[in-house]
């Protein structure tokens, strides 16, 4: 193993599943045999507002938050929050991406407008880019509600941890009677075509 | 054992066990919550959500005296409220071993204040322990145990928000065994605190720290490191962490005791670096007593006093590096809500409608503050609404003080609100209070509460009849209402507002994510009706995150609302607000 630190990201709306995602990425790691830190902010995050859970892994990680700029991976859950997190990255980091628009108080009430075009404007500045449909590919996979999981397995594919620590993962954290549709709804993230135009 | 990933609060609940502890005692609150929700899955420990901080403290005091060990935790804030116990404890000393958690949350992520907890222990004159990860959580609760009984003095862990919430990897041990059984000592002396055996006890408190002091130049938790020997940094907890991430060659000493201060050590390391420097989040505690001793050291003419570190403002900070951050656009904010179906929502309306000088208080309605809602003045910390809507009466004039109503949820009421009410009686306030009762202490992620029904461990348990309470006290006038009635509800309020005397007005429908059997219910859901919805916008007034407003797309200012049905419960309010009769139930 090298002193490299992984630094991932996941980013979306209080109660999207961000911190389940982040737990089963974190036991991953763990299981790899790497040291692991993961850091996120409870309380009034909870109720709909913005979500941030930093990740890092490596032979020794000391920071539990991503020092600012040195983002390697940012999973995002939701349009807006992912290009608002953008600056955590480093310079030629990684965008995985759900195509999903979660509109905030004031664009609900019709005093502001949800930004348009987000996603040629990540990838303008970031084109190391994967944006998926998180539903479709979930329903795909049985399960409208594994759209986490699809988005992970996508995300895992840049990742050197081995399928069967992943797997091992979903068998801990996931209730029994979900397993099978999240091992699918995993696999199928993680068979996306990243290279795609 | 196997290692596991843990937060700090389940290492220290994790600790605890390990230490034998025999109760937990807290009032919830961010970002301390969650230890007393992982105690209670070791059945060894009684746990026990206390109705506010002063009394958790007194029930491990109790405990600890009783010769168990005993485990009491807090948020920073509510240290405040339990300040009163802890400084005479100091004097006192425990029987079982007695630790003291305080989560401090610099850059109040949930907080009204960042206040610096480490002052308490220096002004409590009691030690105290900061881990810096999950492991060291586990391994510094089960040492403030030893410590406790080893110096006969409580013990504070102290936490921050990044400690507390961060997760990382743990080694969990056996639960010691063998410690003595609990029994009743009188001992009058050492636990009676007249003045005459305080004056006994105080030069033993000043003699204690004294050997602590000098004990912790040879505490492994205090941990000097030699590399780059031209700059030297004093640091503790988290920081140490962001130390090693932005500065790897430093030479560090970090501190797992930061009071009282190993000054033996301090002394060595200052001798073995070129520059000293204390990196520290908050308030110059380490710098000023450092330089109370004469060293010389440098520390917030770099570092803020204000807000948390990263290891991107300690490099800056010291002038280091940065990578190149690109600033991002400006975006619509994403602030938290209250959730759709909430039983806050319709008594805001109400209030903002009778333009009301709303003193708030703690807890989910304090969102209640913001736009459209905008019906809250004042806030403050726990219990406040009720004393300050008394005092803001007494000064202002007649036709103004039936403007003052004061806001506060079931269990922030129980907390401290209640003193707050018999004052208002036994003194004749004209002012009305509004008691949110939505059955449980929802902010923090729904605790049970003297008013609930049930204990931390799950016993069903008696509820607070609050109308009782109320009238008990004195309350001639408490009338409970249906909050998700808008109409009753500023028919009541501004009844009760108008009336020259002490009033209590109380809604009756529990939090929406209670999902206790027999308490949520999802109604059918509301649609809107295209054809007859005008674009008024009347109903985007109560700000529900499941209504969204449809621009018609041609630029102008028309469109139509929108009810999201997942996200509907059905509360009703929206179609209440509608004089088109656009809004109705799906079938």
């Amino acid at each position: 193993m090298s002193d490299k630190i992984t630094n991932i990201l996941l980013v979306g709306v209080g109660g999207q599943g961000i911190l389940l995602a982040a737990e089963i990425l974190s036991e991953a790691v763990l299981l790899a045999g790497f040291d692991v830190k993961k850091s996120e902010i409870h309380g009034m995050s909870q109720r709909g507002g913005s979500v941030v859970s930093h990740v890092r892994y490596g032979t020794e990680v000391f920071s539990p938050i991503v020092p600012e700029g040195e983002g390697d991976i940012l999973f995002g859950f939701e349009m807006m929050e992912t290009y608002r997190s953008l600056s955590l990255l480093r310079q030629g980091g990684a965008v995985v991406a759900n195509d999903l628009r979660i509109a905030p108080p004031s664009v609900l009430m019709g005093q502001e407008t949800y930004p348009e075009g987000l996603a040629e404007r990540i990838k303008e500045r970031f084109p190391d880019f994967l944006l998926l449909d998180g539903q479709k590919l979930a329903s795909e996979a049985g399960n409208p509600r594994t759209a986490n999981t699809v988005l992970l397995g996508a995300v895992s594919r840049r990742l050197d941890i081995d399928e069967h620590f992943w797997l091992q993962a979903l068998e801990k954290m996931v209730p029994k009677k979900a397993l099978e549709v999240n091992k699918t709804a995993f696999l199928l993230g993680r068979s996306a075509d990243w290279n795609r135009p | 054992m196997k290692k596991e990933i843990m937060s700090g609060n389940e290492a220290i609940a994790r600790g605890a066990y390990e230490a034998g502890c025999h109760v937990a005692c807290a009032y919830p609150g961010t970002p301390s919550t969650e230890i007393l929700e992982n105690t209670v899955n070791y059945t060894d420990i009684d746990s026990s959500w206390a109705p506010n901080e002063k009394v958790a403290l007194e029930v491990a005091i109790g405990a600890s005296f009783g010769g168990g060990r005993a485990l009491c935790t807090m948020k920073h804030v509510g240290v405040n409220v339990a300040a009163d116990p802890l400084f005479t404890l100091s004097y006192t000393g425990v029987g079982g071993g007695l630790v003291l958690v305080t989560a401090d949350d610099p850059e109040m992520h949930s907080s009204q204040n960042e206040q610096d907890n480490r002052n308490y222990a220096k002004f409590a004159k009691v030690p105290m322990l900061e881990p810096a990860d999950s492991q060291e959580c586990k391994e510094f609760t089960r040492l403030a145990f030893e410590l406790s009984e080893q110096y006969d003095t409580p013990v504070m862990l102290r936490t921050t928000t990044r400690i507390s919430h961060s997760k990382s990897i743990v080694t969990p041990g056996e639960r010691v065994s063998g410690l003595a059984e609990p029994k009743l000592v009188k001992n009058a002396a050492k636990l009676v605190m007249l003045p005459g055996n305080a004056r006994v006890r105080h030069p033993l408190v000043e003699e204690r720290i004294n050997k602590l002091s000098e004990a912790g130049a040879t505490m492994p938790i205090n941990r000097l490191e030699l590399r780059d020997t031209s700059i030297g940094i004093i640091t503790s907890g988290v920081c140490f962490q962001y130390v090693r991430e932005a500065m790897p060659g430093a030479s560090t000493l970090k501190l797992g005791m930061v009071h009282p201060l190993p000054k033996t050590l301090i002394r060595e390391f200052a001798a073995q670096v070129d520059k000293l420097y204390v990196v520290e989040e908050l308030d110059p505690f380490i710098e000023e007593q450092i330089r109370a001793m004469g060293i010389a050291v440098t520390g917030k003419e770099l570092i803020s006093l204000c807000g948390e570190l990263t290891p991107g403002r300690i490099r800056t900070a010291f002038g280091l590096q940065q990578p190149p951050v690109v600033p991002g656009d400006k975006l619509p904010g994403r602030p938290p809500n209250m959730c759709p179906g909430c039983p806050h929502r319709g008594v805001f309306f109400a209030l903002n409608q009778l333009k009301a000088y709303v003193t708030g208080d703690i807890g989910c309605y304090t969102l209640g503050f913001m736009p459209p809602l905008s019906a809250m003045d004042t806030c403050i910390c726990m219990g406040a609404s009720i004393g300050m809507a008394t005092g803001v009466s007494k000064v202002v004039s007649a036709e103004e003080k039936k403007k003052v109503v004061a806001v506060i949820g079931d269990s922030t009421f129980l907390h401290t609100g209640i003193n707050g009410l018999m004052d208002m009686v036994y003194n004749n306030s004209p002012s009305t209070v509004v008691i949110l009762d939505n059955r449980i202490t929802a902010m923090t992620g729904r605790q049970d509460n003297p008013a609930s029904g049930f204990t931390l461990m799950d016993a069903p348990s008696h509820s607070i009849d609050f109308p009782l309470l109320c009238k008990s006290l004195g309350v001639r006038h408490v009338r409970v209402i249906n909050p998700f009635d808008l109409e009753q509800t500023r028919k009541v309020l501004q009844e009760e507002m108008e009336r020259p005397e002490t009033s209590v007005v109380i809604t009756d429908k529990p939090c929406i994510l209670v999902k206790r059997e027999g308490v949520f219910q999802k109604g059918p859901t509301y649609a809107v009706e295209a054809e007859k919805c005008t674009g008024c916008r009347a109903c985007l007034k109560i700000g529900c995150p499941a209504i969204e407003w449809r621009p018609a797309g041609d630029g102008g200012k028309k469109g139509k609302a929108f009810i999201d049905p997942l996200l509907c419960t059905g509360c009703d309010v929206c179609r209440q607000l509608c004089r088109f009769e656009a809004i109705g139930r799906t079938k």
